[in-house]
């Protein structure tokens, strides 16, 4: 038996590759085509997939785009071209999920470039707290921060003994912001550690020695270096930040929709499978146009001086 | 560098050094590991600041200069080339950092290149070059920015012994053609030997003795300078006269020999005749010198060039090399174990170190 697997090429690959695959197809690809089937189907009388088939769902989230073009100032300069109900929704999942991996990197950095730096030891021991919210449900995690956030939650207790004006942060876009990151700040540490740990830094003292000053050394030589760190970190976080269900039902009580908590509501509340699928199947179009996007930029990040 | 010293916690690596290097010298920094000379290089670079004391370069303290506001470049021992650039773009990093237009950096990497034969690599990447290759890409790109001094810590640690051999020669060439300033850092003694106008010998922290290869191989004025360049024979003794350039030791076994007084050397002092393997003879009758004793041949290898004679002086084991100077197949004509022969060797061959 092992001696076939050791003489046929294809055989070992489908050996190594086979339970994989086999998960993935039965567990997610077919699922997913289901899913598709379902985004072109009617409704019946309860809410549930019914022939006939329609493209109606997809043009459920078109149909309301209209051009109108317009500024205000309403939480910051705000310009638009298009009107719509959904891709308003859409595009605020996107605003929403990249401020809060941009957030994400900027923490993450610097506790992921302290950690590498550590010696060896104190390296496993801070990895092991960086996993440590691993060991507790997402869910009572984030009823936790709703707690810190409450009105009369630990914080706000804090700045009234302060003398300070208490703030009423939750059920707003700053909760689900802060529950985002919260929820990110691992996925985004542990990718960034592994390339710093890689890190040679007698790359840095080469580029001090060529001239680079410390921000030169950084933006031409430990970026790029590190991009691989960055880019997986920056996906791990952008991705599950867009389809967050939890985070924006807890931390923004509904009231800072995103289009995930849409979706969800769409097999739940409202039975509408049909187009809750419409709409899963464009955010993953819409998140695999962007994640390739990233992916492309971070290759040009290597350009050609000469 | 003035009376420069380097605390590291509680561990001095740089203790109190000072060095004078010349102009378009080719100055090597020698010793074993963990004696100062690579922490004395981080300093003259500027990757380390002296504890005490100061290093100038052009006749300008450097003080707090950080490296990137120094006119020197240093060539790092794993080369520390940027492998997400390409051999151009690592070249041309230092003259980017000055601003310089795109025509002059073109045309001196193109310069650069050409100086290290490199030419027709200028797109590849450092991780498809050798290691002999990745050496010149790092030489060139630190040249190309004509530093006032070009450090290099350990250049040729990385290559195999042939490779070595010949980046060692054309180094040398190089650095008469730019004519800068090489201040070279390396623990192997040959090759201190081979390339340097001068060397300074480190041994824990201080530096032991400056010199030409010559000074320092035929003059060494201690025995850990003695001792690790080249091979010696040491005879533990003491000092019974000095008379002028000359000193007398008795040795253990009371056995009397002469050789050069070197620093310090007074009568009554515990101090040591050095002789080198090659300068010593094995005859067959007693001769002139007053070093002159018979001995019994331990053992012999044959290396082709030499015989390599192992004797015992009463206690002592001492080397002999023995040139292989007439070409024969006659076992005869070699010293074998067991035999007696004597020992010989002039007084202005052997040195008197007290230290």
């Amino acid at each position: 038996m092992i001696q076939v697997f050791r003489e046929h090429r294809s055989l070992r690959i489908a050996g190594l590759m086979g339970p994989g695959a086999f998960w993935l197809v039965v567990f997610f690809l077919i699922p997913l085509l289901i899913m598709a089937v379902i985004s072109f189907m009617s409704r019946d009388q309860f809410g549930f997939p019914a022939p006939p088939f329609t493209l109606g769902n997809y043009w459920d989230v078109v149909k309301d785009i209209r051009f109108n073009p317009s500024i205000s100032f309403v939480g910051g300069l705000n310009i638009r071209l298009f009107d719509g109900l959904y891709l308003e929704l859409f595009w605020r999942s996107i605003w929403l999920s990249l401020v809060s991996t941009i957030i994400t990197l900027l923490i993450a950095f610097p506790v992921a470039l302290f950690m590498s730096r550590l010696p060896r030891g104190y390296r496993s021991l801070t990895l092991f707290l960086v996993m440590i919210p691993f060991w507790t449900n997402f869910l009572v995690r984030t009823y936790a921060l709703q707690f810190m956030l409450r009105g009369n939650g630990p914080i706000n207790t804090l700045l009234r003994a302060l003398g300070l004006e208490p703030i009423d942060l939750l059920f707003t876009p700053a909760a689900v912001m802060i529950g985002l990151v919260y929820g990110n700040l691992p996925f985004m540490i542990l990718p960034l550690y592994t390339s710093l740990e890689k890190f040679d830094w007698t790359m840095i003292e080469a580029a001090n020695d060529l001239g680079a000053n410390t921000l030169q050394a950084f933006r031409r030589v430990m970026l790029p270096l590190v991009s691989p760190g960055l880019v997986a970190g920056s996906i791990l976080t952008f991705v599950p930040a867009v389809g967050s269900y939890i985070t924006v039902e807890l931390m923004g009580g509904g009231r800072t929709n995103m289009i995930g908590y849409t979706i969800a509501q769409q097999f739940s509340a409202s039975v509408n499978w049909p187009f809750g699928s419409a709409l899963s199947l464009l955010m993953m179009i819409i998140v695999t146009i962007a994640a390739v996007l990233y992916f492309r930029s971070g290759r040009g990040e290597q350009r050609t001086v000469l | 560098m003035r009376d420069v010293s380097k605390v590291f916690g509680d561990v001095v690596a740089v203790d109190h050094v000072s060095m004078g290097i010349r102009q378009k010298e080719f100055f090597a920094m020698l010793g074993p590991s963990g004696c100062g000379k690579t922490t004395s290089l981080r300093m003259i670079a500027g990757f380390e600041r002296p504890t005490s004391g100061e290093i100038y370069i052009d006749g300008k303290a450097m003080g707090h200069t950080p490296p990137f506001q120094r006119n020197v470049n240093t060539v790092f021992q794993s080369y520390a080339l940027f492998p997400h650039m390409t051999v151009e773009q690592n070249v041309s990093f230092g003259l980017e950092m000055k601003g310089l237009s795109r025509r002059e950096i073109i045309r001196r990497v193109g310069e650069a290149l050409e100086l290290v034969r490199l030419p027709q690599m200028a797109k590849r990447y450092p991780r498809q070059m050798s290691g002999g290759q990745q050496q010149r890409v790092a030489l060139a790109r630190a040249l190309v920015n004509r530093p006032n001094v070009l450090l290099l810590d350990e250049p040729l640690g990385a290559l195999d012994a042939k490779l070595r051999k010949e980046m060692q020669i054309e180094l040398k060439t190089l650095q008469r053609e730019v004519g800068i300033t090489f201040i070279f850092v390396t623990h192997d003694q040959e090759e201190a030997l081979t390339m340097s106008d001068r060397i300074a010998v480190f041994s824990k922290g201080k530096v032991l003795q400056i010199g030409t290869p010559l000074e320092i191989y035929e003059r060494p004025t201690t025995r850990f300078v003695a001792d690790f360049i080249g091979e010696t024979n040491f005879l533990e003794g003491r000092v019974q006269e000095v008379n002028g350039e000359f000193a007398s030791v008795i040795v253990d076994g009371g056995r009397r020999f002469v050789g050069r007084a070197m620093d310090g050397v007074r009568p009554g002092i515990q101090a040591v005749i050095s002789v080198r393997p090659e300068k010593a003879q094995l005859v067959e009758q007693p001769d002139s010198s007053p070093n002159c004793y018979e001995v019994q041949v331990h053992s012999i290898a044959y290396v082709g060039s030499d015989t390599r004679v192992i004797v015992m002086l009463g206690e002592n084991k001492l080397d002999v090399w023995e040139q292989n100077t007439i070409s024969t197949l006659d076992p005869n004509y070699f010293f074998k174990p067991g035999e007696t022969a004597w020992l010989t060797f002039k007084p202005e061959n052997a040195l008197v170190l007290a230290h």
